[in-house]
């Protein structure tokens, strides 16, 4: 049983109300050195085997056509989660960019 | 006279929607959000409420609904559609008309009275107004504040096709951040609008701010009367 991760991110133009919010709250916890936060949108789509090319091919396609709204938003990135469950964080650099 | 009013999942307003189309003097139908039809209506309302529960984006699944496959094409081939709240994040979803609808700017769910100005009076749903009339009708949601990019604005202004503005308040603010205080838009062809404020809660003595709301439906029923005659 394969999974395929994709990231969604309102684009960086369009004002995110709930990162405002977010960020507002962080420095009342007493986290004060980040300037900005930006909240975004991760799916997970899981699919019996292995993840094949067809299957990432297939989340490309629902990522631009329902996981996100191309006017607001932009799919980060596409791509499989590795064995261990872990989609390889800062490691990964075979990360499927699929940014438009 | 028909006019279908969608109800999808988690619609609120389809029930006030078809009274204000009975009270206006047409015959109100329900449509239903899982059946491909429309029932031969003259005109389609989707109304507002949070279909499917706003989850993923407001108006994001109901574009995908059965009767969507048959409204689009419908709308794109010039039947009349008015969106209403989630009814016209579902018509931006559904790339029937441009741009998207995003939370207020202050976080907050707004329900006011709203004073509009009619900006376009030409449009299938706004004939009855006059160019420049104000109006006031109820606005409420969470997910109001209407965005585009640059050129899409400049398109539409160019174009005629904002059709109704908030008027801002003193300190020049619009009740939900929507770029150049736009409250609603329409398409090239001006059949189908959308809009976020509500005008079939300002429809009838004793319940609203006003009767403001009455003239989207006499429009739309004139027009379909006018278009039946000539046809």
């Amino acid at each position: 049983m394969g999974s395929i991760v994709v990231d969604v991110m309102l684009k960086p133009e369009i004002l995110d109300p709930q990162g405002q919010a977010v960020g507002g709250a962080l420095p009342r916890l007493g986290f004060n050195g980040f300037t900005d936060v930006r909240q975004g949108k991760r799916f997970v789509l899981t699919v019996e085997g292995d993840v094949t090319d067809a299957h990432l091919d297939a989340a490309r396609e629902a990522a631009e056509t329902l996981l996100s709204n191309p006017v607001i938003e932009d799919v980060v990135s596409v791509r499989a989660l590795d064995e261990s469950g872990s989609d390889g964080g800062d490691e990964q650099d075979d990360e499927q960019d699929d940014a438009q | 006279m028909k006019i279908g009013v969608v109800t999808f999942p988690g619609s609120l307003d389809d029930r006030d929607a078809a009274r204000a189309v009975s009270e206006c003097g047409g015959e109100a139908i329900s449509l239903w959000h899982g059946d491909a039809d429309l029932k031969g209506v003259d005109a389609v309302i989707l109304p507002g409420g949070f279909s499917y529960g706003d989850y993923l984006r407001c108006g994001a699944i109901a574009r995908f609904a059965p009767v969507m496959e048959a409204l689009v094409p419908a709308a794109q081939g010039g039947l009349p559609v008015l969106g209403i709240c989630n009814g016209f994040q579902v018509l931006t979803e559904s790339h029937l008309l441009p741009g998207a609808l995003i939370r207020n700017d202050h976080r907050k769910f707004n329900c006011v009275d709203q004073r509009l100005v009619v900006e376009n009076a030409t449009t299938a749903w706004t004939s009855d107004f006059e160019a420049g009339q104000e109006i006031t009708i109820v606005l409420k949601n969470g997910e109001g504040g209407f965005v585009a990019d640059e050129r899409t604005l400049d398109t539409l202004e160019g174009e005629g096709r904002v059709v109704f503005r908030y008027v801002p308040d003193a300190e020049g603010r619009n009740p939900n951040g929507s770029y150049r205080h736009i409250a609603g838009i329409t398409n090239e062809r001006g059949n189908v609008v959308g809009l976020m404020p509500h005008p079939e809660h300002a429809v009838e003595e004793g319940f609203g701010p006003s009767l403001d709301g009455r003239g989207f439906f006499t429009s739309i029923i004139k027009q379909t009367l006018e278009s039946a005659a000539n046809a």
